[in-house]
């Protein structure tokens, strides 16, 4: 079974991989989007340096919503996805790797970023170990419950809007518990508390996000 | 002591506001899913009066 | 029951006529009940009950607020628990249930924020903040636009309800977190003072208009769910019989 796993992880690695467009994109977007920011509020060091951490942290979950459409849609379009369903792997393991192939190639690009984009937001230097550290548990997160909502609207009309309506109620907490934590270490008061919860969060979504996209998934192929 | 009631001590602009919105969206559902409910009894109706007509005629 | 016709599936809403018939009957007395609890929650809301110590009249506001976000909670764990029923055991009806439900129940959240925003202008001195409880009741009313929303993206309406259905349960988790949202965290919207382990620390005088209205407007949610049920139930019915014209 693992070796089925270990099949389709390493292809959706070299399907995505001979198109970079696609995943390039979201992190593209979050580049650029973090950019934009200092040429929007202004250069002023210390008001960059107070927003830096929401700055990353909401750049990170739009980029992270723009390449959730394509999670299922091309296997699903091409009826790989129905060969896949019927394969004896259970439905739910086949999402949690997907799910991990779309984090290595869009969310672990993203923590890897953000404290170089980082030093252009003028972050404290207190922050960076934390942000890394709060990144790498919250994309993971991120791609899990983004997965449900991919799975959700597979063949609906105008579903790239209907994706971002459905997943970003969900992704709140995240974004308030990813920022809290870098705030607290900014701020010496002990990021701990937040990153137990962001870690709890994402214990969490990996129990769970994959029954709930497997059963949307299967409600998709019926 | 009306204009009291009505003045509710100094926060009318407050409370009539909020008791209005709670009446607008309470009685503009009801509205809607009566108006909706007639529309598509109707429908249904006609739909269903030329079915037998076709049923009919066949 | 109905005999299987060939290409009918009228024997599917076997059970939903028995609904429908059950809601004719039921609906009127619904809507009598709402308007006598409503009735009476205002009368002594507004006349009989005294004006806050601290907040003056402007409490008066809490006997449309406080019903409405109990309504706005209630509504979605009606959704939730008629989603699992669909899930689990595909009772036609569940769907109806919640597809029915979410515009009423965004309605009631909507009233909730509303009227919280102009009973937090003269009591805190702000229309909004950023707590833990509004937080997660604007998640709330985003969660019912998301519900509406995917019922009406797919041209198949079962699958639009599963999808739904699959999002409400998910969404679930966010109706304990606005629940105890204001114990965990102590923040600017007051604490909880009815319904807690010690008992409700509100006044009778305040708390029987309270109580009067919440009784209303559940009452006028169960009549607008019958009157919005039996709707969709028509609504199905049309679909079939220009399936079946479409498709001789």
């Amino acid at each position: 079974m693992l070796a089925g796993l270990a099949a389709i992880l390493r292809r959706d690695l070299r399907l995505a991989l001979r198109q970079t467009a696609d995943n390039g994109m979201a992190v593209g977007f979050f580049v650029l989007t973090v950019i934009l920011f200092p040429l929007g509020v202004g250069p002023e060091p210390a008001v960059l340096a107070r927003v830096a951490p929401g700055i990353l942290w909401v750049t990170a979950l739009l980029a992270s919503m723009l390449s959730l459409e394509r999670l299922f849609a091309a296997d699903y379009e091409d009826g790989s996805l129905d060969l896949m369903a019927l394969a004896p792997l259970p439905l739910s393991l086949l999402v949690l790797t997907k799910c991990l192939a779309h984090w290595l190639l869009t969310g672990l690009p993203m923590v890897v970023l953000a404290p170089l984009l980082g030093l252009l937001l003028n972050l404290e230097p207190a922050g960076y170990g934390v942000l890394v550290l709060a990144m790498a548990l919250g994309t993971p997160a991120l791609a899990l419950v983004g997965a449900i909502g991919a799975a959700l609207t597979l063949g609906a009309r105008r579903g790239g809007v209907l994706l971002s309506l459905l997943v970003l109620p969900l992704y709140i907490p995240v974004l308030i518990f990813g920022v809290a934590a870098v705030d607290a270490a900014i701020y010496g008061v002990g990021a701990r508390p937040h990153l137990l919860l962001l870690g709890g969060a994402l214990l969490a979504a990996l129990a769970l996000c994959p029954l709930a996209s497997a059963a949307a998934l299967r409600q998709a192929l019926e | 002591m009306m204009a009291k009631f009505l003045e509710m001590g100094g926060y009318a602009v407050y409370v009539w506001p909020a008791f209005a919105v709670a009446a607008l969206v309470m009685i503009g559902l009801l509205i809607t899913s009566l108006r909706t409910l007639r529309a598509r009894e109707a429908i249904l109706k006609r739909l269903e009066a030329a079915a037998r007509r076709a049923d009919d005629g066949a | 029951m109905s005999q299987r016709r060939s290409g009918s599936s009228l024997h599917r809403f076997a059970n939903p006529s028995r609904f429908l018939r059950l809601g004719r009957r039921l609906t009127p007395w619904f809507a009598v009940l709402a308007a006598a609890f409503i009735g009476a929650g205002l009368y002594v809301g507004l006349f009989v009950a005294p004006p806050d110590y601290q907040q003056g009249e402007s409490v008066r506001i809490m006997y449309v607020h406080v019903p409405a976000a109990w309504m706005a909670l209630f509504v979605y764990s009606c959704i939730a628990a008629a989603s699992v029923a669909s899930l689990v055991w595909r009772h036609p009806l569940a769907d109806l249930i919640a597809r029915a439900s979410a515009p009423v129940g965004a309605g009631f959240t909507a009233v909730a924020l509303i009227t919280g925003s102009l009973w937090g202008q003269p009591m805190w001195g702000t229309w909004w903040v950023w707590d833990a409880r509004l937080t997660s009741v604007l998640i709330l009313f985003f969660l019912y636009l998301g519900h509406i929303a995917i019922n009406n993206a797919f041209d198949d309406p079962t699958r639009g309800a599963r999808a739904a259905a699959i999002l409400a349960v998910v969404g679930f988790v966010n109706v304990p977190i606005i629940k105890f949202s204001v114990d965990w965290w102590h923040t600017l919207h007051q604490p909880a003072s009815v319904f807690r382990l010690g008992g409700p620390t509100i006044d009778l005088s305040m708390l029987v208009p309270l109580f009067l209205m919440a009784l209303g407007f559940t009452f006028y949610y169960m009549m607008l769910l019958m009157l919005r049920v039996r709707s969709e139930i028509v609504a199905r019915k049309i679909r079939t019989v220009q399936l079946l014209q479409a498709a001789p």
